[in-house]
């Protein structure tokens, strides 16, 4: 007895993958032909399983008439095989291409045994307040320990007992220094630029426009000069540092140096910040006196003042201890930036990801410490009348 | 009868700017093969394999894909080749912002228009041939160096490619691991009928599954031997060759 069913695809008959049952009493012969794979048009098993009912005893394949197959076939199989666990029925696998009969042992195989991962519950608001204060007093102590490591280090180098490079501190001298020279000098003009146009606006009410340059170079000297080359600094110099001492965390690199005996914090970190405490003041005077230039070219421009009226208002209002404010800054800036970047580099992780996050980390931690500072220094500048 | 040629290098030269890596490679990878690229550190094997799989181009010859030149085909052909091509990188190269099953799945993705139910299924039984049911939602950083290799195989085979490259599959694993996954590539060229270019040191791996083979040489930049691994052993007369294929003399 034979009875026939066949199911098929006309959409595209030649890139079609049909099937056509045919049942000798309990035994199912399932008939695959055409093309069963990426890009074709053949029935879902959903379509299929009607056709296989649960009375049989056996189903086997002939593929005789099977032009492709990969592993949209495979998944075809694979639930047909399921199915007929389920309902008790023998698949006999020979007439199916050897390709797919020893994919389907090596899918079936006893798997890697997977650990079951804990479920991840969104923690409550108290859990998140916890933690985060948990983190935070963590982070302040490891800034604390970083700062003793630090201390430490310094007064190695000045026993004669700390070891690094020259050619990196010379490196380092350059890449804080003349590299960031043109990204400093831009920036540094249009602060001036911004300031005096602010100031203008307001001045001209009062007619006393001249003061503009009272307003530029005091602003640039204590205030805007060190902290704009700080930021740049922030953002160029710092998260290049914490990505060169992440990266050779993630490599290492700094396993080994400890492994032969070598401080890290000598060996990767004093370099840097010393480079940085040097050539951050620089910095900021250079800042300070472009910046003056820029606020120059506004009230030039703009306010009919001459440079020799400029030039003598400037001298007057800006003395030397106005230029001994902003350097101070520029070096506890230059401190703070070059310490966030190696903190963070230091702290990072051992992916890739890790050591984006730590550059991220090192940014923020700058910026937020430069203005912290900042504040807290003006403050005590104006209690100590400097 | 041969079975036909599915990559022909012709007259290819290799160059870092004006330094020459390798000269006048000449060979022919058929289809079925598992071929094997061998040659001293430095010799450029993983250049030959990144130009092969059109990542850097070559400064002189070609490298046919069937009757394709690669290097001068149009984008989209190029495309094309390159959706036949599945390759574990040495590293693994897995994305590790996301979980094995979103990493296997991203090629069904972005060259197929399955639905995602369809693409879950595949992901799944792909995760399963290689040995890794269950690790669907596991991030790259929470499985072993040997797990990694298998889900970027699992990866490498998502679109079921013609061609299969391997570049130093056995690295930084132990030898149960690496044995381990010489059987899957085997498994995988038998059941898939792929084809199987590979970049390796591993001598147990080069004689396990090696079918034919090539030597490039870093001195005299250019290929000093080529053949079946096992007849190369037997038959070389070059010195070279044959330390490497010993071990130094010590096999």
């Amino acid at each position: 007895m034979q009875a026939t069913y066949s199911l098929e695809n006309t959409a595209a008959p030649n890139e079609n993958g049909t099937i056509e049952v045919k049942s000798t009493g309990a035994d199912l012969c399932l008939h695959f032909a055409g093309r069963w794979a990426i890009g074709s048009l053949f029935p879902p098993f959903l379509e299929i399983r009607p056709l296989l009912p649960d009375t049989i005893k056996s189903i086997s394949f002939n593929t005789t008439h099977l032009q492709t197959w990969d592993s949209r076939f495979l998944i075809i199989l694979n639930d047909i095989s399921e199915y007929a666990v389920k309902n008790d029925i023998t698949l006999i696998v020979e007439g199916l291409p050897s390709g797919v009969q020893r994919l389907m042992v090596l899918s079936s195989a006893s798997p890697e045994k997977a650990p079951v991962k804990p479920e991840e519950k969104s923690p409550s608001f108290l859990e998140t307040v916890g933690n985060k204060t948990a983190h935070l007093i963590e982070d302040c102590s490891e800034i604390l320990s970083f700062t003793g490591k630090i201390s430490l280090s310094y007064f190695r180098l000045f026993s004669g007992k700390a070891q690094f490079l020259r050619s990196d501190f010379l490196y380092f001298l350059e890449e804080c220094g003349p590299s960031a020279l043109p990204i400093v000098s831009l920036i540094s003009v249009l602060v001036g630029v911004i300031l005096a146009f602010v100031g203008a606006v307001q001045l001209q009410l009062f007619g006393a426009e001249i003061y503009i340059a009272n307003l530029v170079g005091l602003g640039m000297t204590r205030e805007m000069g060190a902290m704009m080359a700080a930021i740049i600094m922030a953002g160029r110099t710092g998260a290049a540092f914490a990505a060169q001492l992440g990266t050779m965390q993630v490599n290492e690199e700094i396993d080994a140096l400890q492994t032969m005996g070598i401080d890290p914090v000598d060996f990767l970190v004093l370099p840097r910040l010393s480079a940085l405490l040097i050539m951050m003041p620089l910095l900021a005077l250079w800042a300070d006196l472009l910046g003056i230039g820029g606020g120059f070219l506004i009230a030039a421009l703009t306010l009919d003042i001459s440079i020799v009226e400029y030039y003598n208002q400037t001298i007057n209002a800006v003395v030397l201890r106005h230029f001994g404010v902003g350097l101070f800054k520029a070096i506890i800036f230059g401190y703070l930036v070059a310490f966030s970047g190696c903190l963070r580099g230091m702290q990072c992780g051992r992916s890739a990801s890790a050591v984006g996050t730590a550059a991220t980390s090192a940014v923020v931690t700058a910026i937020v410490m430069i203005v912290v500072s900042d504040a807290v220094m003006t403050v005590i500048f104006k209690i100590l009348k400097i | 009868m041969q079975p036909q040629p599915l990559i022909t290098v012709s007259n290819l030269t290799m160059a870092y700017g004006s330094f020459i890596l390798q000269q006048d490679l000449n060979f022919t990878i058929r289809k079925g093969d598992i071929f094997v690229i061998m040659g001293d550190s430095g010799c450029g094997k993983s250049t030959l394999l990144r130009l092969m799989i059109g990542l850097k181009e070559p400064a002189a010859g070609s490298i046919h894909f069937h009757d394709t030149n690669f290097w001068d085909a149009s984008e989209e052909q190029r495309n094309r080749i390159m959706r036949q091509c599945g390759i574990l990188y040495q590293s693994s190269a897995l994305f590790s912002s996301m979980t094995l099953a979103e990493n296997v799945a991203l090629p069904l993705r972005q060259h197929s228009n399955l639905a995602q139910s369809e693409i879950a299924e595949l992901v799944s039984l792909k995760l399963r041939l290689v040995g890794l049911a269950g690790f669907d939602q596991f991030y790259p950083s929470e499985i072993s160096g040997g797990m990694k290799k298998r889900a970027a195989l699992a990866r490498a085979i998502a679109l079921d490619p013609e061609i299969l490259f391997f570049d130093e599959p056995s690295a930084g694993l132990d030898p149960i691991s690496a044995s381990l996954l010489d059987n899957l590539i085997l498994e995988l060229r038998d059941s898939l009928k792929a084809t199987i270019v590979l970049v390796t040191h591993d001598l147990a791996s080069i004689f396990a599954i090696g079918s034919n083979s090539i030597f490039l040489d870093a001195e005299s930049r250019t290929m000093i031997a080529s053949g079946a691994p096992q007849t190369l052993l037997e038959t070389t007369k070059n010195h070279k060759v044959k330390q490497f294929l010993t071990r130094g003399g010590t096999l």
